[in-house]
C-alpha cells in the first residue's frame, strides 16, 4: 500500500512540476515581450489549463498530509516563509490573470503582478527543492534548522535554475500552441534557455561537489542513476534538432523529458529518504489503516478521474490558439 | 495579553478560515437552490426560473472561485502553523481533509465546468444532472469537513502510539460519529438559511426598486418560504448540537451558559457580562430552572459550573458566551422575518410592505453572522484543546515558529484577502444589481471552474454598457 502512495505522490509532483511549470514559464516569458498583442497571445495559450495545473499542487499537499503526515509536518513548517510567499504569489498571479485585460489604465500593474508572481512562485519552488537537496536538520521528528535555509547560495542557485527550467518548458509550450511572431520568438529564445539550463546544471553539479553534498554518495552506490543524465542528454539533442528544424510539438516533449530526467535523478538520489538525511519514506508513512482508507476512495476513483479530466481538457484544447478569438 | 507566535497563528487560522467559510456556506446552499431553479425550469418551462438560474449561477461562480482559492491556503496551513497537530493526527485528519479536496475537485470542479460551458452542448437532463452533482459535491465537501472537525471535538476510533501519533483503528466510528451526524445537518441547514436570506434579500431589494417584479417575487417567495420551514428545523437540530456539548464538553457548555458555580436546579442566563477574572457575572438576567430544563430536560438536574473545572482546562468565556447569543439571536430574527414575510407573501400584499421589505433587504448578512458566530462558539469553546481532552493548542502549534514569520504571513494574508473580498463582493454586487438578464441568449461561456472572475467581469462590462446605452 505504501508503494501505491509513493507512486501516486511521485506522479502528482511530476505532473505539477511539468504542467504548472510551463504556465509559470509562460508567465515569466511574458515579462520579456512588451507588445500587448503578443502578451494576449501568450495568455491565451495557457488560459484554459493553468488553474487545472495548479490542482496538482493541492493534490500533492493532501496526499502528503494523509499518507505521509511526518513529511507534511516537517516540510511545511520548515519552509514556512517561502510557502506562504508562494501561495500569495500564486493567488496574485491568478487574480492578475483575470483583471489584466479589463483594468484599463491599471493593466500594466496587473501585467507586472502576473510576471512577478510567476517568477516568485518558480524561484521559491526551486529554492525549497535546493534546500531539501542540501538536507534538512531534523531533531526528534521536528525541523531544527533556521527559517532561511531556502536562501542558502545553493538553494538560491536552484531557485534561479528552476526559473530558467520553467521558462524552457514555457517557451517550448508556446512553440506548440502559438504561431507567427510569438512562435518565432519562442523558437529564437529556446537555444538560449537550453544553454542557460545546461549552465545551471553544471553549476549545480560542481557546487554540490564543492559543498560535499551527501546525496552524491547515492550516485556511486547506484550507478543505475546515470541512466537519467543520459536520457536528459538525448532530450537536449532532440530539443536542439527540433528547434533547428522548427518542429512544433517536439520541443515541449523534449523539455518534459529533460524535466523527467532531472526528476528521476533526484528521486533515485533521495530514495529511501523523503527528507535527506533525516527521514525515510518508511518512517514517515501513515499507518496501514489510513493508507487503505484513502486507497478505496481517493486512490482508485478520484485520482483516475482527475487524470481523465485533465486529459480531456487538454484534448478539447488541442491545436493552435487563436489570439484574436480567445484573448483575455 | 502577550502577543506570541502561537497567538498570531491562532489569529491567522481564525481569520483565514472565517474568511473561507463565508464562501462555502454560501455556495452549499446556492448549489441546492440552483438545482431547484433548474428543476422548476425543466418542469414548468417558465422562463423566470431560467433567468434566475443564470443570475445565481454567475454569483455561484465568484463565490466558488474565492472558496477554492482560500481553501488552498487552508490545505497548507495545517502543516505550516500546526506542524505538531499534523504530525500527530495527520493519519486521521489528512485523509478526511483529503477527501474534502478530492470531492471538491472531482465533483464540483468538473461538473461545474459543465454548468458553465455546457448549456448548449449537453441535453437538459444531463445539465440538470450536472447541477445535482455540483450540489452533491458541495454537500459532500461540507460533510468531510464536519467529520474532521467533529473528530477534533470528540475524538473516537484511534489509539495513541508511543511516538504521540494518533493511529486510526476504526474508520466507521470516525465517519459515523454521532457528533458529526448532528453537526453536519446543523451546518447544512445553516448554509441553506444563509443562501435563503441572500436570495430573499435580493428579491426584496429589486421589489423596493420596482425592478424585475416577477423574478424578485420568486426570489422573495422561495427564499422566505424555505427559511420559514428550515429555521424551526434548525432550532431543533441546534438543540441536539447543544446536547452533545452538554454531555461531552461540559467546560464549553458552562462557558456558553455563563455558569460559574455548580447549580441545582440551574438558572438559564439570558444575558450578562461574564467577568473572567472575578469568576462571576455582572448585570445578569436569568430564568430560574430553565438552565436545568435546557441542559437535561428536568427541573432539578445539577448543572456543572466553570469553577468545577480546573482553570487550565477552561475555555475563554466571553467569546463563546456572546457568539452563542448572537447566533441564537440571528436564528430568532430569521424565524420572525421568514414567518411574517411568508404570511404577507401568501396574502399577496408583500409588495406594499415597504418597511418589511427593507428589513428583509437588510437581513442579507444574517445567515453569515449566524454561521460565523456558531463556529466561534464551537471552536473557541473547544479551547484550550485542539483535539478535545487530548492535545492542547499550545502543543499543536509549530514549536519553532517565530513571531516575525507569523506577523509577516498574517500581514500578507490580510492584504490579499482584503483585495479578494473587495473585488469579490463588488462583482457579486454588480451582478445582483444588474439583476436577471431579459431576453436570454444562450450564453457563450468563457468561464472556468476556478476562474470565475472572468464571468463576472464580463457581466460587469455588460452592465456598464447597458448603463451607457
Amino acid at each position: 500500500m505504501m508503494e501505491f502512495w509513493v507512486a501516486a505522490l511521485a506522479l502528482t509532483v511530476f505532473l505539477y512540476v511539468t504542467l504548472d511549470g510551463f504556465d509559470l514559464g509562460v508567465g515569466m516569458l511574458f515579462a520579456f515581450d512588451r507588445k500587448v498583442r503578443s502578451r494576449n497571445h501568450m495568455i491565451s495559450a495557457i488560459a484554459p489549463v493553468w488553474d487545472g495545473n495548479e490542482t496538482w499542487l493541492v493534490l500533492t499537499a493532501t496526499i502528503l498530509f494523509g499518507a505521509f503526515p511526518l513529511i507534511y509536518s516537517i516540510l511545511l513548517s520548515a519552509f514556512y516563509l517561502p510557502l506562504i510567499l508562494m501561495l500569495v504569489a500564486l493567488i496574485f498571479r491568478g487574480v492578475a490573470f483575470e483583471f489584466r485585460s479589463r483594468a484599463g489604465a491599471l493593466a500594466g500593474v496587473w501585467d507586472f503582478a502576473f510576471a512577478a508572481g510567476s517568477f516568485l512562485a518558480a524561484f521559491i519552488q526551486g529554492a525549497t527543492i535546493g534546500a531539501l537537496v542540501e538536507g534538512l536538520k531534523v531533531v526528534d521528528r521536528r525541523y531544527a534548522g533556521d527559517a532561511f535555509v531556502w536562501l542558502s547560495p545553493f538553494a538560491a542557485l536552484c531557485g534561479l535554475g528552476l526559473c530558467v527550467g520553467y521558462m524552457l518548458l514555457g517557451a517550448s509550450w508556446l512553440t506548440y500552441k502559438t504561431q507567427d511572431d510569438v512562435q518565432a520568438l519562442a523558437f529564437r529564445t529556446l537555444p538560449w534557455l537550453l544553454g542557460a539550463v545546461l549552465v545551471f546544471l553544471a553549476a549545480a553539479f560542481f557546487s554540490s561537489i564543492a559543498i560535499d553534498l551527501d546525496l552524491l554518495n547515492r550516485w556511486t552506490d547506484r550507478p543505475v542513476i546515470f541512466i537519467f543524465p543520459v536520457i536528459g542528454a538525448i532530450a537536449c539533442v532532440a530539443l536542439s534538432v527540433a528547434v533547428c528544424w522548427r518542429l512544433p510539438l517536439l520541443p515541449f516533449l523534449a523539455s518534459v523529458a529533460i524535466f523527467g530526467a532531472a526528476f528521476g535523478t533526484l528521486a533515485v538520489s533521495f530514495y529511501p529518504y523523503a527528507i535527506p538525511p533525516a527521514v525515510t519514506l518508511k518512517e514517515a508513512v501513515a499507518p496501514e489503516s489510513t493508507l487503505t482508507f484513502m486507497f478505496w476512495g481517493a486512490g482508485i476513483f478520484v485520482l483516475p478521474i482527475t487524470i481523465v479530466y485533465t486529459l480531456l481538457v487538454y484534448f478539447i484544447f488541442k491545436g493552435k490558439v487563436n489570439p484574436e478569438q480567445e484573448h483575455y | 495579553m502577550e502577543i506570541t507566535a502561537l497567538f498570531l497563528s491562532r489569529l491567522q487560522f481564525a481569520a483565514t478560515i472565517s474568511f473561507h467559510i463565508i464562501f462555502p456556506a454560501f455556495t452549499i446552499g446556492l448549489a441546492a437552490y440552483l438545482c431547484y431553479l433548474e428543476g422548476m425550469s425543466l418542469r414548468t418551462g417558465i422562463s423566470v426560473y431560467r433567468r434566475l438560474f443564470e443570475l445565481w449561477l454567475r454569483v455561484f461562480a465568484i463565490a466558488f472561485g474565492i472558496g477554492v482559492v482560500t481553501g488552498i491556503v487552508m490545505a497548507f496551513q495545517f502543516g505550516t502553523n500546526w506542524s505538531e497537530l499534523s504530525r500527530r493526527t495527520g493519519s486521521i485528519q489528512g485523509p478526511l481533509l483529503g477527501y474534502e479536496s478530492f470531492t471538491a475537485f472531482a465533483l464540483e470542479a468538473s461538473f461545474f465546468g459543465v454548468l458553465m460551458f455546457g448549456r448548449s452542448r449537453v441535453r437538459p437532463s444531463l445539465y440538470f444532472f450536472a447541477c445535482f452533482m455540483v450540489a452533491l459535491g458541495t454537500t459532500m465537501s461540507a460533510f468531510w469537513i464536519m467529520v474532521n472537525n467533529s473528530w477534533m471535538q470528540w475524538p473516537v476510533g484511534f489509539i495513541v502510539r508511543s511516538d504521540g501519533v494518533y493511529e486510526p483503528t476504526d474508520w466507521a466510528a470516525i465517519v459515523f460519529s454521532p457528533v458529526a451526524w448532528v453537526r453536519f445537518p446543523h451546518m447544512l441547514l445553516a448554509a441553506y438559511l444563509t443562501t435563503a436570506f441572500c436570495v430573499a434579500s435580493t428579491g426584496a431589494w429589486h421589489l423596493l426598486g420596482g425592478r424585475f417584479k416577477s423574478e424578485a417575487g420568486v426570489m422573495l417567495r422561495t427564499g422566505l418560504g424555505l427559511a420559514a420551514v428550515l429555521v424551526p428545523l434548525q432550532l431543533g437540530v441546534g438543540h441536539l448540537t447543544g446536547d452533545y456539548v452538554h454531555d461531552k464538553q461540559p467546560a464549553k457548555f458552562a462557558a456558553i451558559e455563563g455558569r460559574w458555580n455548580d447549580e441545582q436546579p440551574a438558572t438559564e442566563v439570558l444575558i450578562a457580562w461574564p467577568g473572567e477574572k472575578t469568576e462571576q457575572n455582572y448585570y445578569q438576567v436569568g430564568i430560574p430552572y430553565l438552565g436545568s430544563v435546557i441542559g437535561s430536560m428536568s427541573f432539578s438536574s445539577k448543572e456543572i459550573g466553570l469553577k468545577s473545572i480546573p482553570i487550565e482546562n477552561r475555555p475563554p468565556v466571553l467569546i463563546p458566551f456572546f457568539a452563542f447569543r448572537i447566533m441564537v439571536g440571528c436564528g430568532l430574527l430569521m424565524l420572525f422575518l421568514s414567518w411574517v414575510g411568508t404570511a404577507y407573501v401568501w396574502g399577496g400584499r408583500v409588495e406594499h410592505q415597504r418597511r418589511l421589505l427593507w428589513l428583509i433587504f437588510c437581513s442579507f448578512p444574517v445567515g453569515f453572522i449566524a454561521t460565523l458566530s456558531g463556529w466561534f462558539t464551537a471552536e473557541v469553546g473547544r479551547q484550550p484543546w485542539t483535539v478535545y481532552g487530548l492535545l492542547r493548542t499550545t502543543e499543536a502549534a509549530t514549536p519553532f515558529l517565530q513571531k516575525f514569520e507569523v506577523t509577516f504571513s498574517l500581514a500578507l494574508f490580510g492584504i490579499v484577502y482584503t483585495i479578494l473580498f473587495v473585488f469579490g463582493s463588488l462583482y457579486i454586487y454588480v451582478l445582483l444589481r444588474r439583476g436577471p438578464v431579459q431576453g436570454l441568449k444562450s450564453h457563450v461561456a468563457i468561464g472556468n471552474p476556478k476562474r470565475p472572475l472572468s464571468e463576472s467581469t464580463e457581466a460587469g462590462l455588460i452592465a456598464e454598457q447597458g448603463h451607457v446605452s
